[in-house]
């Protein structure tokens, strides 16, 4: 047997306690370091859970959490043991979150740093607006998604719905399965040797060492729209 | 905002339970809805008779006596069984038109939420916890329901805009959204034979979808033409005399998650709407995804 790692979490039974008093005590963290792994029980799909974290602390979430849960992370390792709804890690700074299952709309947007790994599918505008953030979805992701997207990489092991990557601006996309279409401006692009190792080193970090890098496809943006376009400049 | 669940029962034995399970799940929605509530709750029929649910506008006692009144004004035997302002008259099938003609004219002050062999429709304004309780949901057994709570936006707050909207034998509706094309829409169905009470968006689907049925499709047809013909944003979830159904818009606009067991199909806006149903930490969960129709039936 290896021995533990981690010292036994601090658990915390969301289906009694008041989500406010955990999620203050997860922040208190940031400020006096004590406790430095938490388990949250019965989540019961409440919205908000360990929001606004900003300290080097290990959370488990077991069972199926409702919107929003994890946003503005900062250092903190999140993990779900289920499903997520809207908005999961939305606007993340840095750290990782983890969701064992599906997420739902919305995930990672915005986010400026960290890494998000959703093992299931995510829904429609996964990383929305993402602007630093490497998403990685074991599965497939919804329509819209990446939209707008100015920095950071979405990588997909399955398939990319509708309008992927519209007006986007210069994240990094990468495909392993279909596409059912690229948004305006939204382009394939060739694969390069560094960018076969950054990939695989990101692989490597969210659990999927397995999987091949040569086998995605990188979409990124053409950069034909109004704004990006040297005809335009006399407008500024 | 609004708010939608819904519960499909594949297994019967679940049956005595259904409102049991159906009223936390609609309680549990109070904040994406709390001017209006009220569900769809299909139970077993009585060979040969359909069930007129009435609902009261006026004030007390509304009920008192209808049954004696209508054996002598439309000529037949009912049985009425009253539940706070609503009441469930079970008619012989041959004598339904002349009951609802005979109400019509002789009792107007009462409106027929729904018709059929097995549907049941209770609304009203007021949180969804209230609605619930005047109307003893939680002791109703059956073998789905659906239910909604309201947020209003496209028509106001009275018991006539809250959902289910009935417009058809057995059929239901209930939505979170708002169509932009429903008075063109109206405007068609009424010109085709529909009636609508109100100007709520919702009931101009409702009636859609009873119109694409009355040209034979089934459910699941006619929500797949509806993704042509309706114009907004929409999730639904449809209730027959034996199915279920949900669609929402090819932009997914608004929220919806599934829950699958052996026991039954359920439907919640939020997660938090399933999470005291039996075994759900075993059910398979998910999100249906946009412009797709999902439709479950059991034999008649």
């Amino acid at each position: 047997m290896q021995a533990v790692r981690v010292p036994p979490a601090q658990i915390a039974d969301l289906s009694v306690l008041p989500l406010r008093e955990v999620n203050a005590a997860l922040h208190v963290q940031s400020v006096t370091p004590e406790i430095g792994h938490w388990r949250l029980v019965k989540p019961l799909g409440q919205h908000a859970i360990a929001c606004g974290l900003d300290a080097e602390i290990e959370v488990d979430i077991d069972g199926h959490v409702g919107y929003y849960c994890a946003g503005m992370n900062q250092r903190a390792t999140v993990r779900i043991n289920g499903n997520a709804g809207v908005g999961l890690a939305e606007n993340m700074m840095s750290g990782t979150v983890i969701v064992r299952g599906d997420a739902s709309q919305a995930a990672g947007a915005t986010g400026h740093g960290g890494l998000l790994v959703v093992e299931g599918n995510a829904s429609a505008r996964c990383g929305i607006s993402m602007k630093g953030i490497d998403i990685v979805v074991g599965g497939s992701v919804g329509h819209m998604s990446a939209f707008m997207a100015q920095a950071g990489n979405l990588v997909v092991l399955g398939d990319a719905g509708e309008a992927l990557g519209d007006s986007i601006y210069e994240a990094r996309l990468f495909v392993r399965g279909s596409v059912k279409s690229l948004g305006a401006d939204c382009v394939e692009k060739p694969m390069t040797t560094p960018l076969y190792a950054e990939l695989g080193e990101l692989l490597e970090r969210s659990g999927f060492g397995s999987i091949d890098p040569t086998s995605f496809r990188r979409y990124g943006s053409a950069r034909r729209l109004y704004n990006f376009h040297v005809d335009n400049v006399g407008a500024y | 905002m609004c708010g939608i669940v819904g519960l499909f029962l594949k297994d019967e034995r679940l049956s005595t339970a259904l409102g049991e399970l159906l009223a936390p799940m609609l309680l549990s929605m109070s904040e994406r809805g709390p001017d209006s509530a009220g569900f769809a709750i299909y139970d077993d029929g009585v060979a040969g008779t359909l069930k007129i649910t009435l609902q009261s506008s006026g004030e007390t006692s509304p009920f008192e006596a209808l049954a004696e009144a209508l054996a002598g004004g439309a000529g037949c035997s009912v049985d009425a069984t009253v539940r706070a302002n609503h009441c469930v008259l079970t008619v012989p099938e041959t004598a339904v038109d002349r009951v609802v003609a005979w109400i019509a004219a002789a009792r107007p002050e009462l409106n027929v939420t729904s018709i059929g062999r097995r549907i049941e429709i209770y609304k009203d304004t007021g949180l969804p916890g209230d609605v619930c309780d005047r109307f003893g949901l939680a002791k109703m057994r059956g073998t789905h329901a659906i239910g909604h709570t309201r947020m209003a936006t496209e028509s106001a707050v009275t018991t006539d805009g809250a959902h289910p909207f009935s417009t058809g034998p057995d059929q239901c509706l209930v939505h979170n959204g708002s169509l932009s094309n429903h008075n063109t829409l109206r405007r068609n169905l009424t010109h085709d034979g529909l009636h609508f009470r109100t100007d709520n968006d919702s009931e101009v689907a409702a009636a859609y979808l009873t119109w694409r049925m009355r040209q034979g499709m089934n459910l699941a047809a006619a929500l797949d033409v509806a993704l042509d013909d309706l114009d907004g944003f929409y999730t639904f979830v449809v209730g027959t005399e034996t199915g279920f159904g949900v669609l929402r818009d090819p932009i997914a606009c608004k929220p919806a998650v599934m829950a699958e067991t052996e026991a039954y199909v359920a439907f919640g806006s939020e997660y938090r709407a399933l999470v005291g149903l039996p075994d759900i930490q075993k059910a398979r969960v998910w999100e249906p995804d946009p412009a797709t129709v999902y439709f479950w039936e059991r034999a008649a």
